[in-house]
């Protein structure tokens, strides 16, 4: 069998195997598991569109909280029905145009995506000039205005009262579909030929101008795509979580997708996924260290904040320890798996004669 | 807006301005040395708030004995910062050391949490400091006028520093070339270590003063003005201190007349200094003060 076919079967099977993992999930773990497993979808799908930028195109962005404020806020208000906006605006009345408006959850989520690649594009524009530091700050600066326009608006996004019963329409299907999809296409574009050019403008961006990039171009476009995809996860978060505010998009949010990024190797797809995994089931079950403990004898008040303090230090650690993260540049593909285990097992071969 | 009021709100402006110019030294500071954002700077700025509330609270030391201290301890966390958050990755990528400095701001402020409390504390007042006195048909506290003063002789004695000393030598030298420095005998790291702590101090005395015109301290205020503090230092050119005093008064006085003479916008006060930030890179990218820097190919 050729290669190209045997991965074809092979992906195919490994989407076959995830169908009846999630399968199995939906009838047997409870409602606190399969939150979590949406969340790590959730955050790989983050992941992924902050490594089209940070780690494809080497633009240092800080502004992906605000993004995703931009399609929560979207999408949450586009999902919810009349009644419930008018319980949500007690203090003013929402502005007429979006009383009425309820539409099914994928238009809403793709129309929230769009509404955060539109905001990327009028930021990118003139910001996207600086470099490096400047870049990043410039971003975060960004994001913090997103965040308190959305604040003090109060007649559109209810101001700092957030929105509460959002339709809970995310499930496992939802998420991990949506997942996959991201998947897909990120690979789609880092291996098209806007791909190379991203890559070329992080490894030089004088040489890729010679070579007649225009950098401008490119860096927006990938800057609004992975926008894009920000604000489809914010709006899969809004609907998971059913309620959201403006405090939950402070840096704190940016910062733990540039941590899945960071952690799972700057430039690497299938690490942001593995890294997204590993960063959210860690953070969720380190919560036991902010919970009261009761083993037998031993008896413990919960020390709320621990739970961080022992997260950071852990991440700090990796960073020290293993600087290029978990999968440096590389992807996990079948072609690789193979040849490792070849190499592994010819070498046993030779060890035993 | 009568003479009067425009004069109370200056004055206001001008010691928030003060404050922001103190925290905004260290970051410009720490990047002219090291070319590194501290993001761990407003949690520093944080930890010696903490640390003055103890000694007066805890401890009821006198106060110019507790600030003394808790200078010294703030300086003293900076440096140890530096040690286990930035020296072992002096040699990597930008971006590593970013979320390197980004998890030490999380570490310290968790910490904070874990050790202090979540809980909002009252910082306790000195009444020499925080008595109400009237210029005119201005009253005004005591501080609004001590805070622009003290931090005029931190200023001098940091300008005198890095002029006239052995050590500032080092540092000017470091800040143009590493290797370069180091050939000429300058103890690199000493001098980073140094730097770390003389922004520490600066820091700290900027917290103080804080505490006492805002008197009220919680494990995340450091967040809010660090970030207010960097901006002030890029608007007037990071690497540069002259320019970060001048950020930080532009921003400080800025931020005063916006809520005086747009009561409306009171709600965007905080956008104020990211506005501020996104028109002047877009103007002048390496801020007000800073030197344009040609690329080599």
């Amino acid at each position: 069998m050729n290669p190209k076919k045997r991965n074809m079967m092979l992906n195919l099977a490994a989407i076959l195997v995830l169908i009846l993992f999630l399968v199995y999930a939906n009838r047997n773990l409870g409602s606190y598991n399969i939150r979590v497993l949406n969340l790590c979808a959730i955050y790989a799908i983050l992941g992924m569109s902050l490594n089209l930028i940070n780690g494809i195109t080497g633009l240092f962005s800080l502004g992906h909280a605000g993004f995703m404020a931009v399609g929560a806020y979207a999408t949450a208000l586009l999902t919810m029905p009349p009644a419930v906006k008018e319980q949500n605006f007690f203090l003013e009345p929402i502005v007429p145009i979006l009383a009425n408006i309820t539409l099914p959850f994928p238009v809403a989520i793709t129309i929230g995506g769009f509404f955060a690649a539109f905001v990327a594009f009028i930021i990118g524009a003139p910001v996207l000039r600086l470099r490096g530091d400047y870049l990043a700050i410039a971003t975060l600066g960004f994001s913090e205005i997103i965040r308190i326009v959305i604040t003090n608006t109060q007649s559109i996004t209810n101001g700092a009262l957030g929105l509460k019963s959002i339709p809970g329409t995310t499930n496992l299907w939802w998420s991990y579909g949506i997942a996959l999809l991201t998947l897909y296409l990120m690979f789609a574009i880092v291996n098209s030929s806007y791909g190379k050019a991203f890559k070329s403008i992080r490894e030089d961006e004088i040489a890729a101008e010679s070579m007649g990039i225009s950098l401008f171009k490119h860096k927006v476009l990938a800057f609004v795509i992975g926008a894009f995809f920000a604000g489809v996860g914010g709006g899969l978060l809004a609907s998971l979580q059913g309620a959201i505010n403006p405090l939950m998009f402070r840096f704190i949010l940016t910062f733990n997708v540039v941590l899945v990024v960071v952690l799972g190797g700057m430039g690497s797809m299938t690490g942001s996924v593995i890294s997204a995994f590993i960063v959210t089931s860690g953070l969720e079950t380190l919560r036991v260290l902010d919970e009261a403990i009761n083993i037998g004898p031993i008896q413990m008040a919960g020390i709320p904040g621990l739970r961080m303090v022992v997260f950071s230090t852990m991440l700090m650690i990796v960073v020290i320890f293993f600087q290029r993260g978990l999968m440096g540049t590389n992807e996990l593909s079948w072609n690789r798996l193979f040849q490792f285990f070849e190499k592994r097992f010819s070498k046993k071969g030779v060890s035993s004669k | 807006m009568s003479f009067d009021l425009f004069m109370q709100y200056l004055t206001n402006g001008i010691s928030l301005g003060s404050l922001y110019a103190l925290i905004a030294i260290g970051y410009t500071m720490v990047y002219g040395i090291l070319r590194l954002i501290n993001f761990a700077h407003g949690e520093i700025f944080m930890m010696s708030l903490y640390f003055a509330f103890y000694g007066i609270a805890i401890f009821s030391l006198p106060w110019y004995m507790t600030f003394l201290v808790a200078v010294l301890v703030t300086a003293a966390l900076g440096m140890l910062v530096e040690r286990a958050a930035y020296k072992p990755l002096r040699h990597s990528p930008r971006i590593t050391i970013m979320v390197s400095a980004i998890g030490a701001s999380f570490f310290l402020q968790n910490l904070a949490v874990v050790i202090f409390g979540g809980r909002p504390k009252a910082f306790p007042t000195v009444p020499m400091f925080t008595k109400v006195i009237r210029i005119g048909n201005i009253s005004l506290q005591a501080l609004t006028l001590y805070i622009p003063v003290a931090t005029i002789i931190l200023l001098i004695g940091l300008h005198f520093l890095i002029q006239k000393t052995k050590t500032g030598l080092g540092m000017r030298a470091v800040s143009k070339d590493h290797d370069t420095a180091r050939l000429m005998g300058v103890n690199v790291n000493k001098t980073i270590t140094v730097t770390f702590a003389i922004g520490s101090i600066l820091a700290a005395f900027g917290g103080i003063m804080w505490g006492m015109k805002f008197p009220q301290i919680v494990p995340t205020m450091g967040l809010i003005p660090g970030l207010k503090c960097f901006i002030a230092a890029v608007v007037g050119g990071i690497g540069n201190i002259s320019g970060a005093v001048l950020g930080g008064f532009i921003l400080g006085v800025g931020e005063i007349m916006l809520i005086a003479f747009l009561p409306g916008l009171t709600g965007y006060r905080d956008a104020f200094a990211f506005v501020l930030l996104i028109v002047i890179l877009l103007v002048k990218p390496t801020g007000l003060l800073g030197e344009k820097t040609a690329e080599k190919v």
